[in-house]
C-alpha cells in the first residue's frame, strides 16, 4: 500500500508539473496575476508530493519491503537502519527520486522566500524550473521508476547495498551533492527569466546572487565529502582520482565558482552581463551533463548504477534540448543587451575578469579530458583514457597562478585603482613576511619528515601565504579604521566576511594539496607479525591478525603500532591503528578498510592488502602531511560563501534599491 | 586612440593571448597522458607501441599469478584467449582481482614483450566486467571462431 501512495504521488506530479510550466507563463502573457500566482501554489503541491514519494520509499526501505524490487536489489534485513535509509539513494532510481524531490524544495524555496521578486520575474523563474522538473519526472516514470514490484515470489533476503556505500560519508555526501547541482538550476532560470523579460539589470544580479552561492556552496561541501570519503573508503589513500566522475561534479563546481565572481561585478557595476547570464546557463547545462555522465552508465565508475542505453539516451535528449534551447534564447536576446560602466585596466571589474579566465580555462582543460576519452570511443577512434598527470600539469599553474592574483583581490577598488607607494610597500612587506613563514613551514617539514628542503613545496607555500597574509591583513585594517570593537566588527558585511574566509580556505586548500603531494611517502610491503616498516621518523609495528564478525560482514583485522623514533630518545608509541580486511557475506564482496591516525598536521594511514602466505600480508602504510588541510580549506571557503549569501542587502525589499551596498569599494 | 578603447584592447589582447597559452599547453599536456587501449591479440601482433603508457585488458589466465618470495613482485598472463600478455607488477593488488577475472593494466611493454604494470584495476564487484574487457573477449572469440577472416 506505502509503495502505491508514493508511486501515485510520483505519477500525479508529472501532469502538475506540466501545468505549472505553462499556465502561470499564459498567466504572464495574459497579465493574469491569479494565473501567475498559480506558479507558488503548485510549487507547494509538487513539494508534498514528492516528499510523500520520497517518504514512501524511504519507509519500504526502512521496513524491507522486499516486494518493492528496488529494496530487494539494493538493501538487506542485516543493514543497520541508517545505512537502510543511505541505501534510498544509494543507486539509480532512488538517487533519481533524491534528485527531482531537490527540485522540487529549491523551487519551494524560491516560491516562498522571493517575496521582493516581482511577480513576472517569479513566475518565469518557477515556470523554468517546473520544465526541468517535467523532464526528470518523466524521465524517473518512463525508465527508471523505483516503486516496481515482485509480488509473486517475494523474496526473503535482499543483496545488500555495495559495501563501498555503507558509510557514514555516502549518507551525506550525495544530498550535499545534488543540493549544489540541482542549486544550479534556480541561477538557470533566472538567466531564462532574464532573456525572456529583457531585462539585465544589477537588481536581476542581486536576485540570483544569493541562490548561486548557497548552491555552490553546498556543491563545495559535496564534493569534499567525497574526496574525504574516497581518501578513508576505498582504502588506499588517495584522495583526488580525476575519474571522470568526480570530474563531472568538479566542472559545475568550476563554472559555479566564475558565475559567483562575475555575478559580483554584474551586481556592483552592471559589467560582464551577457558573460554573467552565459555562466548561468553554462553552470545548470554542466550539472545536467555530470548527471548524464553517472546516470547513463557509459563511465566505469562505482558511481555508475545503471547500464541501460535507453536511460543514456533519455538524458542526452533532454541535455541537448536545455542547453540547445537556452543557447539559442541566449543568442536571440544577448545582443540587445548593453555594456555596462567604464572601468581602468586596473581595477577589480578586471580582476574578475581574470578570474573568470582562468576558472574557464580550468573547465576546458577537466571538460576536454573527460570528454575525449568518450567521444574517441563513441566514433571508434579508439578505446583511450586520459592520465591524471594531464589535470595535474595544467591544474598546478592555474591554481598557483589563481592564488597569486587572489592575493591582491581585497586591496583593488571597483572602477579604478591608483597604485600608492604606501600600497606597494605595504605589499612587498606581506610578500617578504609570507616568504619567511613559507621558509619555516617548509624547514620544519623537511626536518620532520626527513627530506631535503623542497623548493616546488617552498613556492606554493609562499604564495598560500602571500594570500593568506594580505587578506588577513586587510580584515584587521578595516576592523582597526573602525576602532577594533564589537561595532565596527558588525560594521562590515557579511559578503566581505564571507570573501576573507573563502579566499583563506582557498589558501588553507591549496597549502594542504601542495604540501600533501609533494610530502607524502607511502610504502607497500610485505610484513609478517612483529615485522617493522619505518617511514621517516615513524615505525610502523604488526603486531597481531585477528577474525572479527559484524551483522553483515566477516573481517581479518590487524593491529598495527605506531611508534614514533627520533635519534637520542626511546620510542614512543603514538597510537594502534586497525586496518581490516572485509567479506561482505550477502553481495560477497571485499572491502579495504584503512586505519587512520588523523591530525592537522599529518595522517598516519595503514590498509592491509591481500595474505600473501599464511601469517604473511601485503601492507601499505602512508604518513601525509597537512592532508586535512584540503578539506578544511573546502569547508571554509564553503562558509564564506553561506555567510555571503545572507548578507543583509539581499534581504532588502525592492523599494530601498537606490541605496548603494554599504558605500565601501571593499563590500563584495 | 581613445584611452579607454587602448586598455579595452590591451584586456582583450591579454585574454588572447593567455587563452591560446593555454590551449597549446593543454593539448601538449593532453597527447603525453593519452593511454589507449590494446587486446591482448593486438601485443602479440606487435601493434602495440613499446615504451609509451598504454593499457592493456583481459582476463587473468587460470593458474599464470605467481607471487615472488621476499617482494610484493607479481606475475600474472593477460588473455583474451587468442592471445597471452605476460605482466609484471610490484605492489598491492585490488581487493577483487583474482585469476579467471577481468582485469586492465597500466603500464610499459618491454623489448622482451613483458609488460610493466604500474597499475592494475579490477572489477569492483562478483558480477561486474570492464566494459574495454568484454569487447575485447568478444572481438577474440571472433577471430578464432573464423579464423580466414
Amino acid at each position: 500500500m506505502i509503495p502505491e501512495i508514493g508511486h501515485f504521488s510520483l505519477l500525479l506530479c508529472l501532469p502538475l508539473a506540466l501545468v505549472m510550466a505553462v499556465v502561470p507563463l499564459i498567466g504572464v502573457a495574459a497579465k493574469n496575476i491569479v494565473w501567475m500566482r498559480f506558479a507558488s501554489t503548485l510549487a507547494i503541491m509538487q513539494w508534498v508530493l514528492l516528499f510523500l514519494s520520497f517518504l514512501a520509499l524511504s519507509y519500504s526501505f526502512f521496513i524491507d519491503d522486499f516486494t518493492v524490487k528496488l529494496v530487494t536489489l539494493h538493501s538487506n534485513t542485516a543493514l543497520p537502519w541508517y545505512f537502510k535509509l543511505s541505501a534510498v539513494w544509494g543507486n539509480h532510481e532512488g538517487s533519481l527520486l533524491l534528485w527531482v524531490f531537490i527540485l522540487a524544495s529549491w523551487t519551494l524555496a524560491v516560491g516562498l522566500a522571493s517575496s521582493s521578486i516581482p511577480l513576472v520575474m517569479k513566475t518565469r523563474v518557477l515556470s523554468v524550473l517546473a520544465m526541468i522538473s517535467v523532464g526528470f519526472l518523466a524521465f524517473i516514470i518512463f525508465t527508471s521508476n523505483p516503486f516496481d514490484r515482485s509480488l509473486i515470489m517475494t523474496p526473503s533476503e535482499g543483496n545488500d547495498l555495495n559495501p563501498l556505500l555503507q558509510d557514514i560519508g555516502l549518507i551525506i555526501h550525495p544530498p550535499m551533492l545534488y543540493i549544489g547541482y540541482v542549486g544550479f538550476s534556480v541561477a538557470f532560470a533566472f538567466a531564462i527569466a532574464a532573456l525572456l523579460e529583457g531585462r539585465f539589470d544589477a537588481e536581476w544580479a542581486r536576485w540570483t546572487r544569493p541562490w548561486t552561492n548557497i548552491a555552490w556552496a553546498f556543491l563545495t561541501v559535496g564534493i569534499a565529502l567525497g574526496s574525504w570519503w574516497a581518501y578513508y573508503e576505498l582504502g588506499w589513500g588517495g584522495w583526488w582520482f580525476w575519474d571522470p566522475v568526480e570530474n563531472a561534479s568538479l566542472m559545475p563546481w568550476l563554472a559555479g565558482a566564475a558565475l559567483v565572481h562575475s555575478l559580483s561585478a554584474t551586481e556592483k557595476r552592471g559589467v560582464f552581463k551577457s558573460w554573467t547570464i552565459l555562466l548561468a546557463l553554462l553552470a545548470f547545462s554542466l550539472s545536467l551533463l555530470g548527471t548524464f555522465l553517472v546516470r547513463s552508465g557509459i563511465l566505469v565508475s562505482v558511481h555508475a548504477f545503471a547500464s541501460d542505453p535507453e536511460r543514456g539516451l533519455f538524458i542526452l535528449a533532454f541535455l541537448f534540448i536545455v542547453v540547445g534551447g537556452s543557447l539559442l534564447l541566449y543568442a536571440l536576446k544577448a545582443p540587445i543587451m548593453k555594456g555596462g560602466a567604464v572601468f581602468a585596466l586596473i581595477s577589480r571589474e578586471n580582476l574578475l575578469l581574470i578570474n573568470n579566465v582562468l576558472f574557464a580555462i580550468a573547465l576546458t582543460v577537466v571538460l576536454l579530458g573527460t570528454l575525449f576519452p568518450l567521444v574517441s570511443t563513441a566514433l571508434d577512434l579508439g578505446s583511450y583514457s586520459v592520465g591524471a598527470p594531464y589535470f595535474n600539469a595544467m591544474f598546478a599553474p592555474l591554481g598557483l597562478l589563481t592564488v597569486f592574483i587572489m592575493g591582491f583581490a581585497p586591496f583593488i577598488a571597483w572602477n579604478r585603482f591608483t597604485l600608492l607607494k604606501q600600497q606597494s610597500r605595504q605589499w612587498i612587506l606581506h610578500l617578504l613576511l609570507a616568504i619567511f613563514l613559507a621558509m619555516l613551514l617548509v624547514s620544519g617539514l623537511s626536518h620532520q619528515y626527513v627530506a631535503d628542503f623542497n623548493f616546488l613545496a617552498f613556492f606554493i607555500a609562499s604564495l598560500c601565504l602571500w594570500l593568506a597574509v594580505n587578506t588577513l591583513s586587510h580584515f584587521f585594517f578595516r576592523i582597526k579604521h573602525g576602532g577594533l570593537s564589537f561595532h565596527s566588527l558588525s560594521q562590515l558585511s557579511l559578503s566581505y566576511y564571507g570573501m576573507v574566509i573563502a579566499h583563506i580556505g582557498m589558501a588553507v586548500m591549496i597549502l594542504g594539496i601542495g604540501i600533501t603531494s609533494i610530502y607524502e611517502s607511502q610504502k607497500d610491503v610485505r610484513m609478517a607479525i612483529s615485522d617493522n616498516v619505518s617511514i621517516n621518523s615513524y615505525r610502523y609495528q604488526l603486531s597481531e591478525i585477528s577474525s572479527v564478525t559484524a551483522s553483515n560482514y566477516d573481517a581479518t583485522r590487524a593491529s598495527v603500532n605506531v611508534y614514533h623514533d627520533s635519534a637520542g630518545e626511546p620510542s614512543r608509541l603514538i597510537t594502534t591503528l586497525y586496518p581490516e580486511k572485509r567479506f561482505y557475506r550477502a553481495s560477497r564482496n571485499m572491502m579495504t578498510e584503512a586505519g587512520i591516525d588523523a591530525s592537522l598536521s599529518r595522517d598516519l594511514y595503514v590498509s592491509l592488502g591481500e595474505q600473501l602466505e599464511p601469517g604473511v600480508w601485503a601492507v601499505r602504510v602512508h604518513v601525509k602531511p597537512l592532508v586535512r588541510c584540503i578539506w578544511l580549506g573546502a569547508i571554509l571557503i564553503s562558509l564564506g560563501a553561506i555567510l555571503a549569501t545572507f548578507d543583509k542587502r539581499y534581504k532588502r525589499s525592492s523599494a530601498a534599491r537606490s541605496e548603494p551596498g554599504l558605500g565601501s569599494p571593499s563590500n563584495h | 586612440m581613445h584611452p579607454i578603447r587602448k586598455q579595452r584592447l590591451i584586456v582583450v589582447l591579454l585574454i588572447v593571448v593567455g587563452s591560446s597559452l593555454a590551449a597549446f599547453f593543454i593539448i601538449k599536456a593532453l597527447k603525453q597522458n593519452l593511454n589507449l587501449f590494446y587486446e591482448p591479440s593486438r601485443v602479440a601482433n606487435g601493434e602495440a607501441p613499446i615504451d609509451r603508457q598504454i593499457r592493456v585488458g583481459g582476463m587473468v589466465a587460470e593458474g599464470s599469478l605467481i607471487r615472488q618470495a621476499n617482494s610484493l613482485t607479481v606475475n600474472f598472463i593477460i588473455t583474451d584467449f587468442a592471445a597471452n600478455v605476460a605482466v609484471e607488477y610490484s605492489g598491492i593488488l585490488p581487493d577483487m582481482f583474482a585469476e579467471n577475472a577481468g582485469t586492465v593494466v597500466t603500464g610499459f611493454l618491454s623489448e622482451s614483450g613483458i609488460f610493466f604494470a604500474d597499475q592494475v584495476l579490477a572489477k569492483h564487484d562478483e558480477n561486474y566486467m570492464p566494459p574495454e574487457v568484454s569487447a575485447a573477449l568478444d572481438r577474440a572469440k571472433d577471430t578464432v571462431n573464423q579464423p580466414d577472416n
